[in-house]
């Protein structure tokens, strides 16, 4: 077992190279502000940068704003809309990139407080994509006397902007020196901007990665500095492409600085209770966490064997819900051979549930950094599953090196494992061949090819060009090429509106299903990841529990978003007595504590229904603006098969006994009709009755949720919620009656 | 190390060790505001006193790292770069931290001998251990 008291430092960078690329910075403009205090959780300031002419504004958020959107997401996507028009796409100069931390973001004494939301339109659905982070940037911005900041424009050679919340300074740079990669530039970066060692931990950068510059499927990393490591570390707002705006843009970094972090800089309406809530989830986390989950000592990766048993861990392209070879990727061997132990490893401060696991001086076996011993954060569950056992892969050295390369190169780890396994898939079905794939075996497992692939993606030669594409592009690709069947290459191209799955197999899941579907930017498990409760739990047993669960959670859920809180210290660890409580699900006691933290930072006393309704005005808003860009309607909430049910043969015999029996259970067959069919006939009748359960579902959410048939929010609805804007009554309007 | 050690079979529960350290370090008889805790019943002879063993979990735990142990072994907070998480208070195994609304950062014992002084039964005592 590696422990944090033996990890020796790591190699510093060199303060005359720093200093080279410092001096080949060239200020395109410099302003002096005076940072705006923060009350009771906002500064009311938005920033804005448009890097075409380096200009920088400053400007007021409406208090009707702050009423309808509450911060965070909802500050993200009005300002996104406001900025845009029906016809902007990803590459749009008028395109943003807006990020906003939430009220409660920046307190130190609960978990979970230190989320920044990022929104733009994505340059792989062509709606608005949000991804929530962690580190630093998202605080340090509102201690700098910002609740949001958009970024728009295109400048013609790299920009960094430096933001100094102390000397109340914003500065656009030429920066031509920096490394792309992220791991290095955000060591560059922090080494550049820090007076010292100990003032590390007050810069913030926020970077993409090299392959960002073509790749479609790139996020951004946000960085923040763990001084018991003396290291740089990186979280992601990993989906839907939001570094392939980034570096369109041409900006290279945003930097952050702010010193003096105390527990009441968001000059809070009543610290006592914020306090006694932390505490208290502190006491929760120290005593329950090594009963439940022990997310402090593997993080998310914890729920690798449990998916697996359950059939739902996604495996070769989610063909399948679990591999033998789970034993290599058990928790325990990532906890004895390659997670550090006893870290405090939260991505912000008083982040009692630390999952931000580590692997130290990780030795890179292949890639432009071979022999490099490096910090490597995760893996969390989704990388492991994705890198991992989704392409066949099940060795831990080569998930961690994915899981690096990923990271530096500003690849969403997410939506490269489930579109590789795609390939993979296409590659064991000849519609890929060593021609094609300009000689990349890429069969499942073939770990060497999967390694191989990344690093062509980040150099934009070979076949890395077409994984740059995505999922969605690449089907298309393919399809056109006449590479395949389009049928079957739409079975088993698990994307939806561009946006590639995350990792949970959803075919025994209805709920899950519809987690994924009926969902605002594509199949994520950030609006509604109710696998658990539904295949696991079982807390969720009847048709109209799981619509009803699509009606709460993507609610309930969005809320995080808006106040700048990250989700799971809601219910990865849950309180001594939640079994007892009346909705185990909701963990209610949790739920309390969010509505004392909301109220001790603003002020503002709201219930569990008022907050709600508070992410239901935002939910419903980023419906009407898919719309308004061309999507947003039931149509486009059809899923792939692949996440419903069998679509190969291999597939329903690896499970006959299950799909047959349902055909008896649940479809209506007798033992003896059953006996009698063909395997087509009982693929075919499976397929019907798993596609008609999926259209019920969604013919008993759309009203809960106060849409028509269609999936449009209905006027009535509108008013009702308090959100009949006439920018978007405009939109509605003429689809009220529109027939699906 | 030196560190804060206690005899529980002389302790009569007067809490006067509470009250002197409450006092000392939070201004205040809030004996809830002290870095030990005593707990029981004196007349019952079931008295359970909790007191902070250098045990250095408060520390790891930081992810600010500014709780290290001093020359004599004593974990000690750096107040200045503090942010005030609370984080040790809630995992402290002994609950012998403590926070003061209003005030950033926490109180932790620091083998200080407040309480020895206070103990009239010597049941408190700093040792070298």
């Amino acid at each position: 077992m590696i422990k944090m008291c033996d990890i020796r430092k790591y190699h510093d960078v060199d303060p005359a190279e720093i200093q080279r690329m410092k001096e080949a910075h060239v200020v395109l403009n410099h302003v002096d502000y005076k940072p705006q205090p923060i009350v009771k959780g906002y500064t009311d300031k938005i920033l804005t940068i448009d890097v075409t002419d380096a200009s920088v504004k400053i400007a007021d958020i409406p208090a009707e704003v702050k009423e309808k959107f509450t911060g965070g997401k909802g500050y993200c996507l009005r300002y996104l809309w406001d900025a845009t028009n029906a016809n902007t796409r990803w590459d749009s100069p008028e395109n943003e990139i807006v990020m906003s931390a939430g009220p409660i973001a920046g307190i130190t004494q609960y978990a979970g407080t230190g989320k920044m939301l990022v929104c733009t339109i994505s340059p792989m659905t062509d709606i608005p994509i949000d991804s929530n982070v962690g580190g630093f940037f998202g605080p340090y911005l509102k201690f700098s006397g910002f609740d949001a900041i958009e970024l728009k424009g295109q400048a013609e050679e790299d920009v960094i902007i430096v933001i100094d919340g102390n000397k109340g300074t914003i500065s656009v740079e030429k920066a031509p020196l920096e490394h792309m990669d992220a791991h290095l530039m955000g060591e560059e970066l922090t080494a550049m901007y820090a007076d010292n060692e100990n003032d590390r931990k007050h810069v913030a950068v926020v970077c993409a990665g090299s392959a960002a510059e073509h790749c479609n499927i790139s996020m951004l990393n946000f960085t923040f500095y763990d001084p018991n490591r003396g290291v740089v570390r990186l979280k992601q707002a990993g989906r839907g492409g939001i570094g392939r705006v980034f570096r369109h843009k041409k900006i290279k970094a945003v930097v952050c600085k702010y010193q003096g972090i105390k527990n009441d800089l968001n000059n809070v309406h009543d610290i006592s209770i914020i306090n006694k809530t932390g505490v208290k989830y502190h006491r929760e986390m120290a005593t329950q966490d090594p009963k439940q989950n022990n997310m402090r000592k593997i993080g998310t990766a914890n729920t690798m064997k449990i998916l697996n048993d359950y059939d739902i861990l996604p495996t070769h392209n989610f063909k399948f819900g679990g591999t033998p070879n789970i034993a290599e990727m058990h928790p325990q061997v990532f906890i004895e051979k390659w997670l550090t132990q006893g870290a405090a490893d939260g991505c912000w401060y008083g982040c009692s549930m630390a999952c931000a696991k580590a692997a130290d001086h990780f030795e890179l076996l292949t890639g432009p950094y071979k022999g490099q011993k490096v910090v490597v954060d995760g893996p969390e569950y989704e990388t492991a599953a994705g890198v991992g056992p989704n392409c066949g892969i099940t060795d831990p050295q080569v998930i961690l090196e994915l899981n690096f390369y990923c990271d530096t190169y500003g690849l969403d780890t997410i939506s490269w494992g489930t579109m590789c396994a795609f390939l993979m898939e296409c590659y064991e079905n000849g519609i890929l061949n060593k021609e094609r794939t300009g000689g990349l075996e890429l069969n499942f497992g073939n770990a060497a090819a999967a390694l191989e692939l990344i690093h062509l993606t980040a150099k934009n030669e070979g076949f890395g060009k077409i994984a740059a594409l995505g999922s969605h592009k690449q089907k298309e690709l393919f399809i056109k090429n006449g590479w395949g069947d389009a049928a079957f290459l739409n079975d088993i191209a698990m994307e939806q509106k561009g946006l590639e799955y995350s990792e949970y197999g959803s075919k025994e899941s209805l709920a899950q299903q519809g987690g994924y579907g009926l969902t605002n930017k594509g199949p994520q498990h950030d609006e509604a990841w109710l696998i658990f409760m539904d295949q696991v739990n079982n807390q969720i047993p009847t048709f109209d529990d799981k619509a009803e669960a699509l009606y709460y959670y993507p609610r309930f859920r969005t809320w995080f978003g808006l106040v700048g809180l990250c989700k799971l210290p809601w219910n990865d660890v849950v309180p001594e007595n939640n079994a007892l409580t009346d909705e185990p699900a909701k963990v209610p006691e949790h739920v309390d504590n969010y509505l004392n933290l909301f109220y001790g930072v603003t002020g503002k006393k709201i219930d569990r229904e008022e907050l709600l309704v508070m992410s239901e005005r935002v939910y419903n808003f980023q419906r009407i603006f898919n719309i308004r860009l061309g999507k947003g309607l039931r149509k486009h909430d059809a899923i792939p098969y692949r996440s419903m049910g069998p679509v190969t043969e291999e597939e329903y015999l690896s499970r006959q006994e299950r799909y047959d029996g349902q055909l008896v259970t649940k479809v209506g067959f007798t033992k003896e009709q059953v006996a009698a069919m063909s395997l087509a006939e009982k693929m075919a009748e499976t397929r019907k009755y798993r596609e008609g359960e999926y259209e019920k579902l969604i013919n008993a959410v759309y009203p809960k949720r106060g849409w028509t048939m269609n999936g449009v929010p209905t006027i009535e609805h509108l008013k009702k919620i308090g959100m009949d804007l006439p920018e978007l009554i405009e939109i509605v309007e003429p689809l009220q009656n529109l027939e699906p | 190390m030196k560190r804060l050690v206690k005899d529980e079979s002389l302790c009569v529960g007067c809490h006067n060790c509470e009250e002197a350290c409450a006092k000392a370090f939070t201004k205040t008889e809030d004996r809830s505001k002290a870095c030990l805790r005593i707990e029981g019943m004196a007349k019952t002879n079931d008295v359970q006193m909790r007191v902070c063993t250098q045990c250095g979990i408060c520390a790891s735990v930081c992810n600010t790292g500014v709780i290290q142990q001093n020359k004599q072994g004593v974990y000690m907070i750096n107040k200045k770069e503090c942010v005030g998480c609370y984080m040790c208070v809630g995992f402290c195994p002994e609950q012998v931290m403590y926070y003061v609304d209003g005030r950033n950062e926490p109180g932790k014992c620091t083998a200080c001998g407040i309480c020895v002084k206070a103990c009239p039964v010597g049941a408190l005592s700093i040792q070298d251990v």
